[in-house]
C-alpha cells in the first residue's frame, strides 16, 4: 500500500485540481475570465497520479485542458489564477492565458493551444534529456482527439527510433469537443497503435488514482530503460469542452453515470476512508483545497493588469 | 582578416557549423540524409565523420518532428539545427516553427527561450519544378518571433551561420541552392555578422537596387554593365530579411532618390512590398525622384522548362530596364 503522505497529496490534489476549475467556471459565468477555457473537472486522477511520480528532472507538455497538469506539477495555484484574469502577476504576465501557462523551473514545457502541439517538442526536449545523460523523461499529455493529428504520428516514430525518453499519456475522455472517439477511430483501445511504432501499450483506468499512480511509477522505469511508451487514461469530462459547449452530442445519463458511479475523488475517499484515514482528516484536506483557491483568487484580484508597453516586450529574446 | 583563402558558399555554410559545434557541445544537426549521406546537397559531407550519430542525425522523412524537435530541445537548452531539405517542404514544418518555436517565449511572459536555426535550400533556376523551386521567405518575415536571413556570398553565408546559432531566437535560414558552388574569400578563423544589417555590395550614387540572396549577383553584373553607360547603381544585399535593416534603406534612398526592388520571390506579398511600404512611410519618401519599382518573380507556380523557369524570375534584361525606367 502506499504512504500516507503519498495518498494524501494525490488527494489533496485531486481536490485542488477540482476547486480550481470549478472557480474558474464560476468566473466564467460572472464574466470574470474573457475568451474561452478547458477545465479538467472529473479528470483528476490522471494528472495527480501521472505527475505525482515525476522527478525535478523530467518534464511533460501539456494541452488546452492544462490545469489540472499544471497543479499536480506543483504549480503556484496564485499565479495560475492571475494569468486566468490576465494579470501582469500571472505566469505569464497575462498574456499567454490559460492554454499558455508553463513554468520551465517545474518542468511544465507549457500548455498548449494547438492540439498535439505538444508531440514533437515532447520528442525534443526527451532528446534533450538523452544528450544530456539527465535520467529524465517527459510525459506527452494529449487527447483521444489528438492522437489522430499527423504530428502523433511522426513523433512517435521519431521517438521510437532514437529510444527518447517520451511517455506518450493520452487521457481519453471519450470526445473531442462532440466526436465520440468511437467515430474518429477504427480501433478499440488507443493504446493498440503503439505496434504500429514498436512501443509498448497499456490502457488504465484514468479515474483510479492509485492505479495510474503505480502504473506510472513502473512506466517511469521502463521508459528510461527501453524507450517511448504509450499508455492511455481512460476518464471523462464533467463539463463541455470550453465555456461554449451546449453538450448536446452525449446525454444526460451518461454524464451522471460518471459523475455518481465513477468519480475519481470519491473512490479515493471510499479507499483512504477503508485504509486508515479518518474523516475529519478528509474534512481538513478539502477545507485546505478551498482556502487555497481562495488565497489564489485574493491575490489575482489584487494583480494589477500589465500595462501597454508589455505588448511588444518578449517577442525575442 | 584573411579573404584570399577561397571556398565555396556550401563549405563557408559547413565551416560554420563544423567550427560551432566544436566549440559548442549543445550544437547538433539533424535532418533527412544530413549523416552518412552528407545532406543531399552535399553541404555536410564529413560532418558525421568528426560529430558521430549522436550529434549530426539523420531523420526519417518527418518535417514536422525535424522543426518541432528542434523546438523542444531549444527550449530546454540545446542549440540546434535543423536541416529541411527543400525549403518547400517549409510549409510541413511550419506549424511547429509559427505556433510552437515563434511564440514559445512571448506567450509564457519572456521565460522560454527557443534557440535554433532551421536552414533550408531555396530557389529556382534548377529545372525541379514548382514543388521544389520556391521562394516563400516572405511567408517568415510575417511571423513575430522569427528572425529570417538569406546570405549571397560564402563569406556572408559563414559569418551569418555562426551568427544564426549564437542567436537566442528561432531563425530561419535559407540557401540558395545555385549558390552553393559559388566562390568567395572566407576567412578561417570564426567571425559573426550582425543579424539585422544590409551590405552595399557596390557603392553608388544614381539608384538604390534592393536585392538579396541569388539577385545579388545579377543585379552587380547588371550595375557593371550601366557603369559604361554613366549609371552609377548602389547594390544593397539586405542579407537579414526579418528584422530588415530600416536605416540601411532609408539613409540609401535618401542619398540616390531612385529605388528599385529585385527579388526571386513572386511580386505579390514579397518582401519587396514591405520595403516599398517602410520607404514610402518615411522621411525616404520626400527625396524620391520617381516611382519605387520592383522587379520580382512572377505571381506563377516556378514552370519546369528551363526557358520559362529563366523568364519567370527577373532577368538581367527586366532588372536594366527598370533601372533605366527609374533613373
Amino acid at each position: 500500500m502506499l504512504e500516507k503522505n503519498t495518498l494524501l497529496d494525490l488527494y489533496s490534489k485531486m481536490l485542488c485540481i477540482r476547486a480550481f476549475d470549478e472557480k474558474i467556471a464560476y468566473f466564467f459565468s460572472l464574466g470574470k475570465v474573457h475568451g474561452t477555457t478547458h477545465l479538467y473537472v472529473g479528470e483528476e486522477a490522471t494528472a495527480a497520479g501521472v505527475c505525482s511520480v515525476l522527478k525535478e528532472q523530467d518534464y511533460i507538455t501539456s494541452t488546452h485542458r492544462g490545469h489540472g497538469h499544471a497543479i499536480a506539477m506543483g504549480m503556484d495555484m496564485n499565479l495560475m489564477m492571475a494569468e486566468m484574469l490576465g494579470k501582469v502577476d500571472g505566469y505569464c504576465k497575462g498574456k499567454g492565458g490559460s492554454m499558455h501557462i508553463a513554468d520551465l523551473d517545474k518542468g511544465n514545457l507549457g500548455a498548449n493551444g494547438v492540439v498535439g502541439g505538444g508531440f514533437c517538442i515532447a520528442a525534443g526536449a526527451a532528446l534533450s534529456q538523452q544528450m544530456n545523460h539527465t535520467d529524465g523523461i517527459t510525459v506527452c499529455f494529449f487527447g483521444d482527439g489528438a492522437i489522430n493529428e499527423g504530428n502523433f504520428h511522426e513523433a512517435a516514430n521519431l521517438a521510437s527510433i532514437w529510444r527518447l525518453p517520451v511517455l506518450f499519456l493520452c487521457e481519453n475522455n471519450q470526445y473531442a469537443l462532440s466526436t465520440p472517439k468511437s467515430y474518429a477511430m477504427n480501433i478499440d483501445k488507443i493504446s493498440d497503435r503503439a505496434l504500429a511504432y514498436g512501443m509498448k501499450g497499456m490502457e488504465l483506468d484514468g479515474n483510479d488514482v492509485i492505479g495510474v499512480y503505480e502504473a506510472i511509477k513502473e512506466a517511469r522505469e521502463d521508459v528510461l530503460k527501453n524507450g517511448p511508451m504509450l499508455i492511455c487514461c481512460n476518464t471523462y469530462r464533467y463539463m463541455g469542452h470550453s465555456r461554449s459547449d451546449a453538450q448536446t452530442y452525449r446525454t444526460r445519463e451518461e454524464v451522471n453515470d460518471w459523475k455518481k458511479n465513477r468519480d475519481p475523488i470519491d473512490r479515493m475517499e471510499k479507499y483512504m476512508l477503508a485504509n486508515g484515514f479518518t474523516k475529519d482528516e478528509l474534512s481538513k484536506a478539502r477545507q485546505e483545497a478551498e482556502r487555497k483557491i481562495e488565497q489564489a483568487v485574493q491575490f489575482a484580484e489584487e494583480s494589477p493588469f500589465p500595462g501597454l508597453e508589455l505588448i511588444t516586450t518578449d517577442v525575442y529574446a | 582578416m584573411d579573404m584570399e583563402r577561397i571556398l565555396t558558399y556550401s563549405k563557408a555554410i559547413k565551416e560554420a557549423m563544423v567550427q560551432k559545434m566544436r566549440e559548442d557541445p549543445k550544437v547538433f544537426l539533424m535532418g533527412e540524409d544530413v549523416g552518412i549521406y552528407g545532406g543531399s546537397f552535399g553541404v555536410s559531407v564529413g560532418m558525421f565523420d568528426e560529430f558521430g550519430p549522436e550529434r549530426v542525425r539523420d531523420t526519417p522523412i518527418s518535417e514536422a518532428a525535424i522543426a518541432g524537435a528542434a523546438a523542444g530541445a531549444a527550449v530546454t537548452g540545446m542549440r540546434p539545427i535543423a536541416e529541411i531539405m527543400f525549403s518547400d517542404f517549409l510549409t510541413i514544418a511550419a506549424d511547429q516553427i509559427v505556433n510552437q518555436a515563434a511564440k514559445m517565449r512571448y506567450m509564457f511572459g519572456g521565460k522560454a527561450m527557443v534557440p535554433m536555426v532551421v536552414r533550408a535550400a531555396e530557389g529556382s533556376g534548377s529545372g525541379a519544378a514548382a514543388q521544389h523551386s520556391q521562394s516563400i521567405e516572405a511567408w517568415f518575415c510575417h511571423i513575430p518571433g522569427l528572425k529570417v536571413i538569406v546570405p549571397s556570398t560564402p563569406y556572408d553565408a559563414k559569418g551569418l551561420l555562426i551568427s544564426s546559432v549564437e542567436d537566442n531566437n528561432p531563425v530561419i535560414f535559407f540557401e540558395q541552392r545555385k549558390l552553393y558552388q559559388l566562390k568567395g574569400g572566407v576567412p578561417e578563423e570564426m567571425y559573426r555578422i550582425p543579424i539585422g544589417k544590409a551590405d552595399i555590395k557596390r557603392k553608388g550614387k544614381d539608384v538604390t537596387v534592393i536585392t538579396y540572396g541569388r539577385m545579388v549577383h545579377m543585379c552587380l553584373e547588371v550595375a557593371e554593365k550601366l557603369s559604361l553607360e554613366g549609371i552609377d547603381v548602389e547594390v544593397m544585399d539586405l542579407r537579414t530579411l526579418s528584422p530588415l535593416d530600416k536605416d540601411a534603406i532609408i539613409s540609401s534612398v535618401k542619398k540616390t532618390k531612385h529605388v528599385v526592388i529585385v527579388h526571386e520571390a513572386n511580386l505579390t506579398g514579397g518582401i519587396g512590398g514591405e520595403i516599398a511600404g517602410i520607404i514610402c512611410d518615411s522621411e525616404a519618401f520626400f527625396y524620391l525622384d520617381a516611382p519605387v519599382k520592383r522587379v520580382c518573380g512572377m505571381d506563377v507556380p516556378i514552370p519546369y522548362n528551363l526557358e520559362l523557369e529563366k523568364n519567370s524570375v527577373p532577368t538581367a534584361r527586366t532588372i536594366e530596364e527598370a533601372i533605366k525606367m527609374t533613373v
